[in-house]
């Protein structure tokens, strides 16, 4: 196990004062991506900031949309009635992340810190016109997703809230690889007035919207729609032809959820 | 750092490196709490952070200052016997951290299980002897009457 200085500020300009010493220094919030890390020397920072006491867990509603604090845990996304009556796709993909351990301790701010290409909530932020809020400025979702486990977090800048538009419909079909739970792909579709709105997890080196995905939906067959697979990621748990085989069958399934509310 | 663990007021100053698991283990010599495997998956480390099941294994124990813990050996719950009963254990290895996981799912789910969520529940724990029926129903059985 890694050795490390641990700090656990309870108020942000400790925070603050502790990321700028040092470019080495790491955010923790939940540990389930961090510590395993450590754990294999993955990753070697000199100090922990574990942002426990000061990060929100708070959910609550802001004109029209869902804000969650970055803070808050899949188990208690999951189990919020906010967030059930207004974006139950959001419910269930909460309480499908990992297992309940992780539940009990992974959050909404380091799933999206991290940006793993199979996350589920990258594909939400995306579909529901997702709004990081950093301790430095707001981010549409787009610009935050920035490449494989990168994101447009500079040094020093801790994500705090984020904010969700509340769509007519939603729903979120997974391909979940058997042991690990995380996408092999993943599809979360959102209906508001103007259109649906799509955003793909799994397949590629990060979480992606397809307008043309959702045409072909709306068009009512994926069958001769190809995805554009340059990006596209093939390996022992799904290749290439598998892995696209199954990013239709979760566009299938969430259009379905979706048109049958 | 101070914490409770399974109702005793415990001081340490453990090293940053020091996983929960480690902590409960070498320095309280608890060790009903075992360490499976490397990679945060099988769940044989699962403790009761502040009532909520967590892997030890992948909790900093400097992270835990003012928790209450609470690990196997403080547990005297029906679901222990009715394990046996239902021969949910045979090596016994991943046995406390299904019980742990059991007691959080039934503090979380209640009457509501059935055993299709109990399997999905227990998707943080793996077992390499029973093939998962008996602790399955061993949860079933209680979770009736709670």
């Amino acid at each position: 196990m890694y050795d490390t200085l641990y700090h656990c500020p309870t108020h942000w300009d400790e925070v603050e004062q502790l990321l700028a010493e040092s470019e080495d220094t790491l955010c923790l919030a939940g540990g389930m991506t961090l510590i395993p890390s450590l754990k294999q020397r993955l990753m070697m920072p000199d100090a922990l900031v574990d942002l426990a006491k000061v990060l929100p867990r708070t959910i609550r509603l802001e004109d029209a949309h869902l804000v969650i604090g970055a803070g808050a845990r899949h188990v208690d996304v999951a189990r919020s009635d906010l967030v059930q009556s207004h974006i139950p796709a959001l419910t269930a993909l909460a309480g499908g992340i990992g297992d309940p351990m992780v539940r009990n301790r992974g959050t909404l701010g380091g799933s999206l810190a991290n940006n793993d290409p199979a996350a589920d909530y990258p594909a939400a932020l995306l579909a529901l016109r997702g709004e990081v809020i950093t301790n430095r400025r707001r981010v549409p979702a787009q610009s935050f997703l920035t490449g494989m486990f990168e994101t447009a977090l500079a040094q020093g800048e801790v994500i705090t809230e984020v904010r969700f538009a509340i769509p007519k419909a939603a729903a979120y079909h997974k391909c979940r690889q058997g042991a690990s739970g995380f996408a092999l792909a993943g599809v979360f579709l959102a209906q508001f007035a103007e259109g649906v709105e799509s955003g793909i997890t799994g397949v590629a080196s990060q979480a992606y919207l397809d307008p043309e995905m959702v045409a072909a939906l709306q068009a009512r067959s994926l069958t001769d729609w190809q995805p554009d697979d340059g990006d596209f990621l093939s390996d022992m748990h799904a290749d290439l032809p598998y892995r696209t085989a199954l990013l239709k069958h979760a566009a299938n399934e969430a259009w379905k959820a979706i048109t049958q509310t | 750092m101070k914490l409770t663990v399974n109702g005793q007021a415990v001081r340490a100053t453990p090293p940053a490196r020091m996983l929960l698991s480690e902590f409960l283990r070498e320095e309280l010599r608890l060790t009903g709490t075992h360490v499976g495997c490397d990679t945060s998956q099988c769940g044989a480390c699962t403790v009761h952070l502040n009532g909520e099941a967590v892997k030890s294994c992948s909790v900093l124990a400097v992270a835990c200052d003012g928790a209450e813990l609470r690990t196997i050996e403080g547990v005297e719950h029906r679901l222990q016997e009715a394990m046996i009963r239902h021969h949910g254990l045979q090596c016994g290895f991943c046995t406390a951290g299904v019980i742990m996981a059991g007691l959080d799912m039934i503090r979380r789910h209640g009457t509501a299980l059935d055993r299709t969520l109990i399997r999905t529940e227990l998707e943080g724990n793996i077992c390499r002897c029973t093939g998962y029926h008996g602790m399955v129903e061993a949860i079933y059985e209680v979770s009736r009457d709670v």
